[in-house]
């Protein structure tokens, strides 16, 4: 017994802290996360945002996690209940199992394998099957045009997404993420990458259904999109997992272009080094974080016509190309990874 | 050329900077909003909010019932019964304001030849139940001596302007 205990018990304790210990931290920033949203988008619009909820309204995503679960879930009478309950769950599931592979410091990933990149993007692909079983069981016309849109829209910007990815890969020479983090760049690739960082940044605003390109939601067209007919614990969830995904894209192009861990600015030395990498990884993430709440306050949402053009007329044939020019350098540079 | 610079608008997505830095600029300005409960924004004298009954100095009430306020008032929201009191002087023995029907149009103060009625400076009179909302005399006297020192101020501040 105890020799049972010894060899799996500790280990599977072991795994359910470790667990803990990603989920616990990603929930609270999830929760500040709406926050620091409602905040920055009132200091742009010069408003003061929550401000009454504890001081300075830090209480206030309490409050709202609270109202949530107090309040009562309402099945459409039409809906499919199965895939209607399921969605939710499914979308904040998958948002929280892509987090096994970030390696928020070195070596500080649960799960630390060697094809961490492909794991990723697979997961984060999967998550439009969240948003189609919402739009298609709550047996709505605006839910059902919501997931429509949401199941065109991720599919496009998959594909560039898929691109700009290839590009890393192809300078790093590594699927692990952190191989990617850690193997060095020389200034030219530094350079090459950045247009495709521009695009990975307003891809993953597409693919996480923020403004501009919330069209899935789309308040002012189809009331809430595929959220229409969600409320209470069905529709925290749907929030819980967008929120998570945001920080899991964010956190995903921090590990592709950002450095990760590492200090910013390829800095050195004994006076920063004492920095955990946790933090700089959290600053960066906040950062891309702060640019996607910046982004919704400043454009307007796209017309699904030019959120397509955009897609498939654009990203799609510069990535193509920038994939060749990159590749065409590494060769002609002779820097391909061995 | 024109196509150059076009070209290297888009490219460089000028626009959406110029776009952001634009927010970005907003973000570092002075709120203007005041955080309402807490702080509250500053009044004219003029402003027509919840209604009083006042009182003369010795604590006669002001409102002689000649009923100009019900006649003028064009939400008829005014009802006013009177009757001579003992001592003989003309007196209301029922002022009722619906306030659910008042529109604060401010005419009901504009007739009072005696300043009785006033629309005082308090805006937050919400209540839980419509009922609560028919004000009755007694509610309006008591309003009254609850404000007399705001409303009376404000009169005189006002009382150039008119």
């Amino acid at each position: 017994m105890v020799e049972l205990w010894t060899t799996y018990g500790m280990e599977f304790v072991f795994i359910i802290a470790h667990i803990m210990a990603i989920i616990v931290p990603l929930l609270v920033s999830v929760a500040y996360l709406t926050y620091a949203e409602r905040k920055i988008m009132g200091a742009m619009q010069m408003r003061q945002g929550p401000m009454t909820v504890g001081p300075f309204g830090l209480l206030q995503p309490l409050a709202d996690g609270i109202k949530l679960f107090s309040k009562e879930i309402i099945i459409p009478s039409s809906a499919h209940r199965v895939v209607f309950v399921m969605a939710p769950m499914l979308t904040f599931f998958l948002s929280l199992i892509a987090w096994a592979v970030i390696p928020v410091n070195k070596d500080w990933a649960l799960a630390n394998i060697n094809v961490g990149i492909l794991y990723l993007f697979a997961i984060s692909s999967l998550g439009v099957y969240g948003v189609l079983m919402a739009g298609w069981a709550s047996n709505s016309k605006y839910a059902f045009l919501g997931g429509l849109r949401s199941a065109a829209q991720m599919v496009s910007y998959e594909v560039s997404m898929g691109l700009v990815i290839v590009t890393v890969l192809l300078c790093v020479g590594s699927l692990n993420l952190q191989d990617i983090v850690l193997v060095e760049r020389t200034w030219w690739m530094k350079a090459l990458l950045f247009p495709m960082f521009i695009i990975f940044l307003v891809s993953i605003l597409a693919e996480t259904n923020r403004a501009p390109f919330d069209l899935p939601e789309g308040e002012s067209e189809l009331s809430g999109g595929f959220l229409v007919e969600y409320s209470a614990m069905t529709f925290a969830l749907f929030f819980l997992g967008e929120y998570a995904n945001m920080i899991l894209m964010a956190a995903m192009a921090v590990i592709l272009f950002l450095g990760g861990w590492l200090p910013p600015f390829g800095l050195s030395g004994a006076w920063i080094d004492w920095v955990p990498g946790v933090v700089w990884f959290g600053l960066k993430t906040f950062g891309i974080l702060f640019f996607y709440v910046w982004v919704r306050a400043t454009m307007p949402r796209y017309r699904y016509d030019q959120l397509m053009r955009l897609g498939w007329k654009i990203f799609l044939p510069f990535t193509l190309i920038w994939v060749l020019v990159i590749a065409g350098c590494l060769l002609a540079f002779g820097a391909l990874p061995s | 050329m024109s196509f150059l610079r076009q070209t290297a608008n888009a490219f460089l997505l000028t626009e959406l900077v110029a776009g952001m830095w634009l927010t970005l600029k907003y973000f570092f300005r002075p709120k203007v909003t005041i955080n309402y409960p807490y702080e509250k924004g500053p009044i004219s004298p003029r402003f027509r909010g919840e209604h009083a009954l006042r009182r003369y100095p010795n604590g006669e009430e002001r409102c002689i019932a000649c009923k100009l306020c019900e006649a003028i008032c064009p939400a008829q929201a005014i009802t006013i019964e009177a009757e001579p009191r003992e001592d003989g002087s003309r007196r209301t023995t029922r002022y009722d304001i619906d306030m659910t029907k008042c529109i604060y149009c401010g005419l009901c103060q504009e007739a009072c030849p005696v300043d009785a009625i006033v629309e005082g400076p308090n805006f937050e009179f919400a209540t839980e139940t419509r009922e609560e909302l028919f004000y009755n005399k007694d509610k309006l006297l008591e309003n009254g001596d609850k404000w007399e020192a705001q409303i009376a101020a404000n009169l005189v501040a006002d009382a150039p302007y008119r």
